[in-house]
């Protein structure tokens, strides 16, 4: 068995490359919320000195000279290709387990003489089917693999790399920093360079009962995977989260009670609507707001929770709930940054047992009327229909002023042919 | 606060249970040939994960393909010569039908008053998608 790991290449910058075919030779960057910070270079930006988090008005001036193309995340647009990929890797694996947006890990069964071949067609096959280039890495275990696509990335043109037979040496392993080790922080990579383990083929060699007691059982699980022991498991079916948070900077300061309340409105409806995706149902709410700590003015940042009676997952539970913390919290005389809504408490909505008041509370129609809305919200887009307390023009809202039109999940913003 | 009671905590039914309102009484015997409705998408759609819609604009493809009709692109299909395929050329998408003759690959359109595209080197076209079908509105 291998395990392989397919990482996608410049993930958010690539999803725009897709769609826009004029982007093909142009370097293009893709920023945070806000517009703030580059989080997305596609190879030919990265060739022009961007840097990775570089902020988008220091850069302004190599963007302009470079006619380099700048988006603001378009995550309607991400989430699909992201669906698409994961899609496509099912139909390459029987196994798929997906880790991040634009990452999964495979469980195959080739023979070794083949897994180079194997790796190639998982490459080619997603690029044909959605367009995303992605770097394959293969091994033993989820770290080998994990380290295999490194090597892929930063040392081949091929884009994949098999990490075991002749491949697995000391000649190659010598040379990968152990901070490139899924699952060795920057801490213990630094605790480990002080004992003299500074690359891979040191920290494989290294003593057990060192590494037990310097980075406890965590630590020497992860040596083992490197000598290809596999001790992380297959996580067929991650846990419903523990916590959902839905915040977001606003594109200006905010003052008003009134304004901040709606935001707080938009972000619970969100947020619930995150909680019914994953049938959950949530047992607290909390709210946070705060000053913006990178201007010279006062200072406030807060939070308060309201814990429910009941678990909900009703929208207006949430933003009454939201209201009530939002209230005790704020302050006047203050330039409000940000508000955030954190639901806690998180159960499946089969954990649920009733109560002697569940009957009284029309259960069914509140039900019917919550799929409703989120019928309606997946058919026509996000925000075709929400409550009033959520605000209609939302001066506060984020800037995304570079979007690129949501090709693949709303009609009329599909590409044109001509 | 006031008392919240629980809501919305049923997951949602994955398919109908039944297609009929549950009456007291006789069943009906039409309940035995219960099917389920017939899903346009999975006509049309092989591959999900590969496919996807673009809009025709202008009339190079006229009669077979007119302005405002909708195409559905499946990019998990090779083409082969004959094949309707969108194309990028120089920065543009381009619906077209593939043509190889003597060797050469050509981007044919099929209204008479546009001329083949032959690809030459200096050409920059990729293969973006193979059509498979064509949507178009008439009422």
């Amino acid at each position: 068995m291998w395990y392989a790991l397919v990482d996608c290449n410049n993930f958010y910058a690539s999803c725009e490359k897709v769609c826009n075919p004029a982007l093909a030779k142009r370097p293009v960057v893709v920023l945070s919320n806000n517009d703030g910070n580059v989080i997305a270079r596609c190879p030919l930006a990265k060739a022009l000195g961007i840097e990775m988090g570089a902020p988008f008005h220091q850069c302004k001036d190599i963007i302009n000279r470079h006619h380099v193309a700048v988006f603001s995340s378009n995550y309607a647009l991400y989430a699909d290709m992201s669906r698409r990929v994961m899609d496509t890797l099912a139909t390459c694996a029987p196994y798929v387990e997906v880790y991040s947006i634009d990452e999964a890990f495979l469980l195959c069964d080739v023979p070794p003489a083949e897994a180079q071949d194997y790796a190639l067609s998982v490459r080619k096959k997603v690029m044909q089917w959605t367009g995303i280039p992605v770097s394959v890495g293969m091994g033993a275990t989820k770290t080998l693999a994990k380290l295999a696509n490194h090597i892929a990335k930063k040392r081949t043109d091929s884009g994949v790399f098999v990490l075991a037979g002749d491949s697995y040496c000391q000649s190659l392993l010598e040379t990968i920093d152990i901070a490139e080790v899924w699952g060795i922080g920057r801490r213990y990579a630094r605790m480990l360079q002080s004992y003299g383990i500074r690359n891979v083929w040191q920290l494989i060699n290294a003593d057990d009962s060192f590494i037990k007691k310097k980075m406890t059982v965590v630590g020497l699980r992860t040596v083992y995977e490197l000598r290809g022991i596999p001790c992380i498991g297959w996580e067929d079916a991650p846990p419903p989260k523990k916590a959902i948070v839905s915040s977001r900077s606003f594109g200006r300061p905010v003052e008003s009670l009134h304004e901040l309340d709606q935001a707080a409105a938009h972000y619970s409806a969100i947020a619930a609507g995150k909680l019914r995706r994953q049938h959950c149902a949530a047992g607290a709410v909390t709210v946070f707001v705060s000053t913006n700590p990178f201007k010279n003015e006062p200072q406030y940042s807060c939070s308060a929770t309201v814990v429910l009676d009941m678990h909900s997952a009703y929208t207006p539970d949430i933003i009454a709930a939201a209201r009530t913390a939002l209230c005790s919290i704020y302050r006047e005389g203050y330039r409000y940054k940000k508000v955030g809504i954190m639901l806690t408490d998180i159960i499946a909505c089969q954990e649920l047992s009733p109560t002697l008041f569940t009957h009284m509370y029309n259960y069914e129609k509140r039900y019917r009327l919550m799929q409703a809305l989120d019928s309606v919200n997946c058919r026509h887009g996000r925000g075709a229909v929400y409550f009033a307390s959520e605000g209609v023009i939302r001066p506060w809202s984020m800037r995304r002023k570079y979007l690129s039109p949501r090709y693949t999940t709303q009609w009329d913003e599909i590409p044109v042919v001509t | 606060m006031a008392i919240q009671l629980p809501v919305c905590t049923l997951p949602p039914l994955k398919a109908p249970l039944y297609l009929m309102a549950i009456k007291a009484g006789f069943p009906s015997p039409a309940d035995d040939y219960v099917e389920k409705t017939l899903d346009l998408h999975e006509h049309l759609i092989r591959h999900p994960a590969a496919t996807f819609f673009v809009r025709v604009s202008g009339d190079s493809m006229a009669p077979l393909i007119t302005h405002g009709d909708i195409l559905v692109v499946d990019r998990a299909l090779t083409p082969y010569s004959g094949s309707i395929i969108i194309a990028a050329v120089n920065g543009e998408f381009t619906v077209k039908r593939l043509v190889e003759q003597n060797g050469i690959t050509l981007l044919v359109p099929e209204n008479q008053s546009y001329e083949p595209i032959a690809l030459t080197p200096e050409i920059d076209c990729t293969v973006w998608g193979v059509v498979v079908h064509i949507i178009r509105t008439v009422a």
